[in-house]
């Protein structure tokens, strides 16, 4: 048990080096940080020469090196357009990032879990039929899309809610690091729009999902026995279907919300929502490579570190894993 | 306990909201928020647009390109070399202090050492204190744009930037990297005081109250600045009501704004003019001044100002737009497919050639497509472009590089003034002087001579002459292929009175606006 854990881990910090690798080695191909620092008529020259002094002109392997014997430390460079650590610029980003992810879970769970059961149980009925095609829609349309619909009917048409932004946020822990939007009635205002365009890319295949588990689940005999056994029909449906349901559900549920990460990015653009998405794109189109390489580290760093623990935790449960792990 | 406490507080922040909302506020959606709070760390519309708000210049520029006393109430010539500036008294900074010629002289050494100014400061040899009001601006050799120069001389409180920081770090660093005092806090003494900062998320000013022009008709009270990248969403912000006034407004959108009946569309042509270079070092048949005037005539740049643009700029035919020095009324706009094909046919291109050509796609309004336009009017003269459109983050390296044999570049001057234009775009490329900096393969070392003439010159009338005759020069040696003049866009709502306080810098001076 011990050398899987500790292979594991080995193979962990393998996957961390190529990553920081790979986001050391496009870095020039983004472009030169220097460009967005200065004005137009700066000369090569002079520009050159700030380049020097940030280090931006040393060699690869000595850039490399410097960089993984700071990262080590916790140091994962400065952000040239934040002008501030680029870990310090990411951490006060998260929470935005991390509010969007649970307004975005909270909309997929109570709204898929009623109409999946619903239109379970009563698939010929208008309003399954109308969920099933509506959510056909939403899958098809890009996000991007989605939100600037949402905008233009409930911000511009309907003026019921703000069209931008995070609105009145509240400082969570006093330490300005966390600040929430959940505690305002403003702030949860302004959640909703993204919240909506967010999960409309996983509520279609939400609703689906339990929609065709509960209707399998109801065909099995244990079902069928509880009909002949007169029990309730709510307590059939909700009890013994219901719960065999939910765990398939919950395991999608958690891959899914990590790919809903990958599309917060879009989501944050269009919202003007500073999050970690946000912050990427910018780091992308103003070349600041270096907080680009730590947004790679981090998030390469979370996922990797998620994967680690459920490994070992499954190793744990699962003798056959660690064995087949020794070949 | 905790939500109590909570909800008591965001309850007070509910109330004291409405309280205040009796004041003029403006909320401002930008593209982009200035990236710090030192005017002289950085050379950018952004900045420079923010040092109109938070700090005054001795001198501003107004709506017609006159000077307008700011700082300075007067300036006289003493000799060729020196100006004499009064300052105006009883100015106070936002901190308090008193402003005299010590700020300016201050000021003025500060932005020296910045390296993003320092080249427009080249032709300065200093400020020399006469009394508390009065300052005398010398140049090395005789300098004519001195006045425009002035727009430049924001005045910061120099008490207040003197010292050293907590980190121990003096005040008055500047600094492009790392933490400075300046970058995060300031002094001036403009209409608004910056009291809240996030970079990225926003920048409140509230208005000074001890600010001199007592006459300014401006009744904003405190700003609320949103950078709001998204155009579609800056568009909705101003539609919504959420914000009051945006910039840029985007071509797609104008007619949507203008229809709106709560809001406005104003437009004022700008100064930035957008071009092609033809580089004659990569291409041979660019050498011929025919094959350079057929592809000015084969590219129909009304059309893309019609089409493309909306009509929401101005096609050019030279540098520099109407009201400036060098603008020659008779240099008009040549599209003439026909012209065209003859002067390829007398090059001896009938059948054409193949050239590459490269534009950035966020850097200008409609960069990408313009470039699009222009590569399929030249195939109509059996020019085949291949164009490559990138982010300006590529671009520019590109561009250094001259990696195609056409390159989009636009340019505004700093100076306000039809010489720079080409100094950097038309002069012959020379690393040590800088010129040409921006100057992809045209050389002709008259338009050198007569633009170096027209630095020295301070006859103003004689000065004009030179700059019409360069541009002449460049237009009949179809020098760059002109396409138009960007112009500046603002939605705002319909009781904001913006037209007055907008002018082609695209610098909105918010300390005169008015809200009715």
């Amino acid at each position: 048990m011990f050398a899987f854990i500790i292979r594991r881990i080995l193979q962990a910090i393998v996957v961390m080096m190529v990553i920081s690798l790979v986001g050391f080695s496009i870095k020039s191909k983004i472009g030169d940080p220097v460009r967005d620092l200065v004005g137009e008529r700066v000369t090569p020259e002079e520009r050159a020469q700030i380049a020097d002094k940030m280090g931006l002109n040393d060699p690869f392997l000595i850039q490399y090196t410097r960089f993984v014997k700071q990262a080590l430390k916790g140091d994962l460079g400065r952000s040239f357009i934040y002008n501030k650590p680029a870990l310090e610029v990411i951490v006060r980003h998260a929470p935005a990032t991390i509010e969007l992810l649970i307004g975005t879970a909270l909309i997929i769970i109570f709204v898929s879990l009623p109409l999946g059961i619903q239109s379970a149980l009563q698939p010929r009925s208008i309003l399954s039929r109308f969920t099933m095609s509506f959510s056909t829609l939403g899958v098809s349309m890009p996000v991007f899309l989605t939100a600037i619909l949402l905008i233009y009917l409930f911000a511009v048409n309907l003026q019921i809610l703000p069209s931008y932004g995070r609105g009145e946020t509240v400082d969570l822990f006093g330490n300005g690091y966390w600040k929430t939007g959940f505690l305002t009635h403003d702030g949860r205002l302004h959640l909703i729009l993204p919240c909506l365009s967010l999960s409309s890319i996983m509520l279609p295949l939400f609703i689906r999902l339990i929609r065709s588990e509960m209707m399998e689940v109801l065909e099995t005999e244990y079902i069928k026995y509880a009909w002949a056994k007169g029990l309730s029909p709510a307590r059939i449906w909700m009890v013994h279907a219901f719960k065999n349901t939910l765990l398939p559900v919950i395991t999608v549920f958690g891959v899914q919300m990590g790919i809903t990460f990958a599309f917060t990015i879009l989501t944050e653009l269009v919202f003007q929502w500073q999050g970690m998405g946000f912050i990427f794109l910018e780091a992308v189109e103003r070349s600041d490579i270096s907080l680009l390489i730590a947004y790679l580290v981090v998030v390469a760093g979370v996922f990797v570190l998620v994967n680690t623990v459920v490994d070992i935790i499954y190793g744990f449960i699962n003798p056959t894993i660690r064995i087949a792990g020794t070949r | 306990m905790k939500k109590l406490v909570l909800l008591a507080l965001s309850l007070f922040l509910v109330i004291s909201f409405t309280v205040s909302a009796g004041a003029k506020t403006l909320k401002v959606g930008l593209d982009a928020d200035p990236v710090s709070l030192d005017p002289q760390v950085q050379l950018s519309g952004g900045m420079l647009q923010l040092s109109h708000w938070v700090f005054d210049p001795l001198v501003r520029w107004t709506q017609e390109m006159t000077f307008e006393p700011r700082l300075a109430t007067k300036w006289e010539r003493l000799d060729e070399l020196t100006m004499r500036f009064t300052l105006r008294q009883g100015v106070k900074f936002h901190s308090g202090n008193t402003f005299t010629a010590k700020d300016v002289k201050w000021s003025f050494d500060r932005m020296r050492t910045s390296v993003d100014f320092k080249g427009l400061l080249d032709p300065f040899e200093g400020c020399t204190i006469v009394d508390d009001y009065t300052i005398d601006v010398k140049t090395k050799k005789p300098y004519a744009l001195l006045l425009n120069m002035a727009t430049y001389f924001f005045a910061m409180d120099s008490e207040f930037y003197t010292g050293t920081d907590a980190n121990g770090q003096p005040k008055d660093a500047v600094l492009k990297i790392g933490e400075s005092f300046a970058l995060n806090n300031a002094s001036g003494t403009g209409p608004f005081r910056a009291i809240k900062r996030e970079l990225g998320v926003v920048l409140e000013m509230e208005r000074f109250a001890d600010y001199w022009d007592t006459k300014s008709p401006g009744n904003v009270t405190k700003i609320i600045l949103t950078p709001i990248k998204e155009n579609a969403t800056r568009v909705a912000a101003l539609l919504s009501g959420d914000v009051d006034f945006i910039s840029p407004v985007p071509p797609q959108d104008f007619s949507r704004v203008d229809s709106d009946d709560k809001v406005k569309l104003v437009n004022i042509s700008g100064g930035r003019i957008i071009t092609f270079q033809m580089n004659q070092n990569r291409v041979e048949a660019f050498k011929d001044v025919r094959v350079r005037q057929a592809i000015v005539h084969a590219v129909n740049n009304t059309g893309i100002v019609k089409q493309i643009m909306k009509g929401t700029a101005t096609v050019a035919a030279q540098q520099g737009p109407r009201g400036y020095a060098g603008y020659k009324e008779t240099l008009v706009p040549r599209y003439d497919l026909a012209k065209a094909k003859m002067l390829m046919k007398e090059a001896g291109y009938e059948k054409g050639f193949e050239v590459t050509m490269m534009a950035p796609n966020d850097r200008y309004v409609n960069d990408a497509k313009i470039a699009e336009a222009v590569a399929q009017m030249l195939g109509k003269i059996n020019i085949k472009v291949h164009l490559k459109t990138m982010p300006k983050a590529q671009y520019w390296n590109e561009f250094d590089a001259r990696a195609a044999d056409m390159m989009m570049i636009g340019w505004h001057s700093d100076t306000e003034d039809s010489g720079n234009f080409s100094e950097f775009l038309m002069m012959c490329g020379n690393k040590e002087t800088g010129m040409g900096q921006y100057n992809s393969g045209y050389c002709n070392p008259k338009v050198d001579e007569l633009t170096l003439a027209a630095q020295s010159e301070t006859n103003l009338e004689k000065r004009a002459a030179i700059l019409q005759e360069i541009e002449q020069i460049l237009y009949d040696d179809a020098a760059f292929v002109p396409l138009h003049w960007q112009n500046h866009s603002y939605g705002a709502k319909k009781n904001i009175q913006v037209k007055p306080i907008i002018n082609v810098m695209n610098f909105p001076y918010f300390g005169d606006l008015v809200i009715e």
